[in-house]
C-alpha cells in the first residue's frame, strides 16, 4: 500500500503494526528493505512484548535491541517506552511528520508487556516467566499509568474517569450482546466473496 | 491478424494493458534494465519508465506482498516470477493474503493482481526449475489459473487476467515461448478465461491437454495408437475442467495429457469413461521430457499408453 501511495503521489502515510515475533521472520526484512530502497511512507511499528507466544526474545534474536534492524537498512529508527501513551503518541506523530518530509520510512521499536497468556491454553501465562515479572509489569500498565498523570494534571477529575470506564465497560458489554443475539451465519458464507463478481 | 511468438504475444499484451490502464504496472526481477529473464518485457522500460516497469531485488516474497498491497487498494500490478518455482518463495503472500483477503474481508478488499512467469518442463533446468505448478495453485480457493497454449491464446488470456479483479496465476512455458501463430492486433481482443477450446473435432476420443502436450497430441502419427488416429480425435485446451465434464464424447474414450506428475483425481477422472469403452483406463501422459528423438528412445512407456 505504501508502494501505491508513492505511485500515485498522495501524502497517506503507512502505519504497520506486528510484534516481537514477526522480527525474525525473512518477510521482516524484505520488507524494510523495499521500503527503504523505494522510499516508501511506511512506519513499521514493532510492538515488542518481550515473548512471542512462550519464546523470549533473548531466544529468538541475536539483535535484542529490534530498533537497531532500522540502522541497518539506513532508515529512521528508535525504541520507545510502550507503557507512556504520550511518547508513543509523540513518537509516531514525529515518523509520520518525516515520512511525509523526507520521504522515508521508520522503525519504531514499541516495548511493552503482554499481562495475560497468549491463549486458552496458555491461561497464566506462567510457564515462561515468574508471576514476580508479571506483576511487575502489570504495575506499568499504560492505562492507570495514562490515568495518574490526567489525575496529576488536573485534566480529569475521579469523575471523569468513573464514566469514561463506565462508558467503555457498557459498550464492551453491548458489543457481546449483540453478538450473542445474532444469529450464526449460514452454511453459504463458506462460499461467499471467494471471488470478487466482476460486474 | 499478424503472425508472432507467444513471447511477443505476451509482450504486446502488457504493451496494450499498460496503453490503457495508468493503474497497471510491472514488478519483478529484472523486468526493466535486463529486459526480462526471458525477454518478456522487452522494451517496456524505454517505453513506460520505471516508475511502470520496478526492478526489485531478489525478494518473491517481499515484491510479491508489495503486489498484494497495491492491488487491495486499486492499482492493477503484474508480478513477475523469473520462473513459477521461485513462487514457492512468494507462497505464504500468494495463498494465505492474495487469495483470501477478498474472502475474509467480506468483500471489501480485493485483489486484481496477476503474477505471471514461465513454469513447468524447459529445456534441462533440472528438478528444482521444471516444476508444473499449476496443479497446486490450482487447489486454492480464490486464485484463478491460467495456462496459454498459443501466441493468440496469451494475448487473450494475459490481458482477461490483467483486468480481472481477483488474483490470477499465469504461467507460461519456456518451451512456447519462440512458438509462432496469428495473433490479433486488436487492443480490445480479450478470451475469456475458464472456457475450453475445441481444436479439432472427432469421434472416437475426446482429449483434454494444455500447453505443450496440446501440441504433442496434436501430432498423432508420433504419439498416438493407431485404433484413435488423428482425424477421429478431438482435442481440447487450454485446460477446462468443466467444458470436458459437460460434454460427453462421442466414442465415450477420454484422456487427459499435461505435463506433470498424475494426479490421483485426474487418474480418477480419466477412469470414468463409460464401460462400453475398451480402453476405458486411459492413463496420463506426463513424459514431456521424452520429446527429443533420442530420449524418447530411452523412455520405458509411449507418449500416451493405454491398459
Amino acid at each position: 500500500m505504501g508502494f501505491a501511495i508513492k505511485y500515485r503521489g498522495g501524502d497517506q502515510v503507512i502505519v504497520c503494526y506486528f510484534g516481537d515475533g514477526a522480527v525474525p521472520e525473512g518477510e521482516f526484512h524484505e520488507a524494510l528493505n523495499l521500503a527503504a530502497l523505494w522510499k516508501l511512507p511506511v512506519i513499521w511499528l514493532c510492538e515488542n512484548n518481550r515473548y512471542a507466544m512462550g519464546t523470549s526474545l533473548e531466544r529468538a534474536l541475536a539483535q535484542t535491541e529490534i530498533w537497531k534492524f532500522g540502522e541497518t537498512y539506513g532508515i529512521p529508527a528508535e525504541p520507545v517506552d510502550g507503557m507512556d501513551v504520550l511518547a508513543v503518541r509523540a513518537a509516531v506523530g514525529r515518523a509520520v511528520e518525516r515520512a511525509r518530509r523526507d520521504k522515508t520510512p521508520a522503525l519504531l521499536e514499541v516495548r511493552t508487556y503482554r499481562f495475560r497468556g497468549h491463549s486458552m491454553r496458555d491461561p497464566a501465562g506462567a510457564v515462561y516467566r515468574t508471576k514476580e515479572e508479571v506483576e511487575r509489569e502489570k504495575l506499568r500498565d499504560p492505562i492507570l499509568l495514562f490515568r495518574d498523570r490526567a489525575l496529576k494534571a488536573g485534566v480529569l477529575s475521579e469523575d471523569d474517569v468513573k464514566k469514561i470506564e463506565k462508558d467503555v465497560n457498557d459498550l464492551v458489554d453491548e458489543a457481546v450482546a449483540f453478538a450473542d443475539a445474532s444469529a450464526e451465519p449460514p452454511a453459504s458464507e463458506l462460499f461467499t466473496d471467494i471471488f470478487k463478481e466482476s460486474a | 491478424m499478424a503472425v508472432m511468438t507467444y513471447r511477443e504475444a505476451l509482450n504486446l499484451a502488457l504493451r496494450e494493458e499498460l496503453t490503457r490502464d495508468p493503474n497497471v504496472f510491472v514488478i519483478g526481477e529484472e523486468v526493466g534494465l535486463y529486459e526480462g529473464a526471458y525477454k518478456v518485457t522487452q522494451g517496456l522500460l524505454k517505453e513506460f519508465g520505471p516508475k511502470r516497469i520496478v526492478d526489485t531485488p531478489i525478494a518473491e516474497s517481499g515484491f510479491t506482498g508489495v503486489g498484494i498491497g497495491a492491488a487491495m487498494v486499486g492499482l492493477r500490478p503484474v508480478v513477475e516470477m523469473m520462473t513459477f518455482n521461485f513462487a514457492l518463495l512468494a507462497l505464504d503472500q500468494i495463498v494465505n493474503s492474495a487469495a483470501k483477503l477478498n474472502y475474509m474481508s467480506g468483500g471489501q478488499y480485493n485483489v486484481p493482481l496477476v503474477i505471471r512467469g514461465p513454469g513447468g518442463p524447459a529445456h534441462q533446468l533440472a528438478a528444482q526449475h521444471s516444476q508444473s505448478m499449476e496443479v497446486y495453485f490450482y487447489h486454492v480457493p480464490g486464485l484463478k489459473v491460467v495456462r496459454p497454449s498459443t501466441p493468440m491464446d496469451a494475448k487473450g488470456l494475459l490481458k482477461s487476467a490483467i483486468r480481472d479483479d481477483n488474483p490470477v496465476i499465469f504461467i507460461e512455458s519456456e518451451t512456447l515461448y519462440n512458438i509462432k501463430g496469428e495473433v490479433s492486433e486488436d487492443p480490445d481482443f480479450l478470451i475469456p478465461l475458464g472456457q475450453a477450446v475445441v481444436r479439432r473435432e472427432g469421434t472416437d476420443v475426446t482429449v483434454v491437454a494444455y500447453m505443450g502436450m496440446m501440441y504433442r497430441a496434436m501430432e498423432p502419427q508420433r504419439s498416438w495408437p493407431r485404433t484413435a488416429s488423428p482425424s477421429r480425435s478431438s482435442i481440447r485446451a487450454p485446460f477446462s475442467l468443466s467444458t470436458p465434464r459437460r460434454s460427453s464424447p462421442p466414442s465415450g474414450r477420454r484422456t487427459a495429457r499435461w505435463s506433470s506428475r498424475p494426479a490421483p483425481a485426474s487418474r480418477a477422472w480419466a477412469r470414468r469413461s463409460p464401460p462400453r469403452s475398451p480402453r476405458r483406463r486411459s492413463t496420463t501422459s506426463t513424459r514431456l521430457s521424452c520429446a527429443s528423438p533420442a530420449r524418447r528412445r530411452r523412455c520405458p512407456t509411449p507418449a500416451t499408453s493405454s491398459a
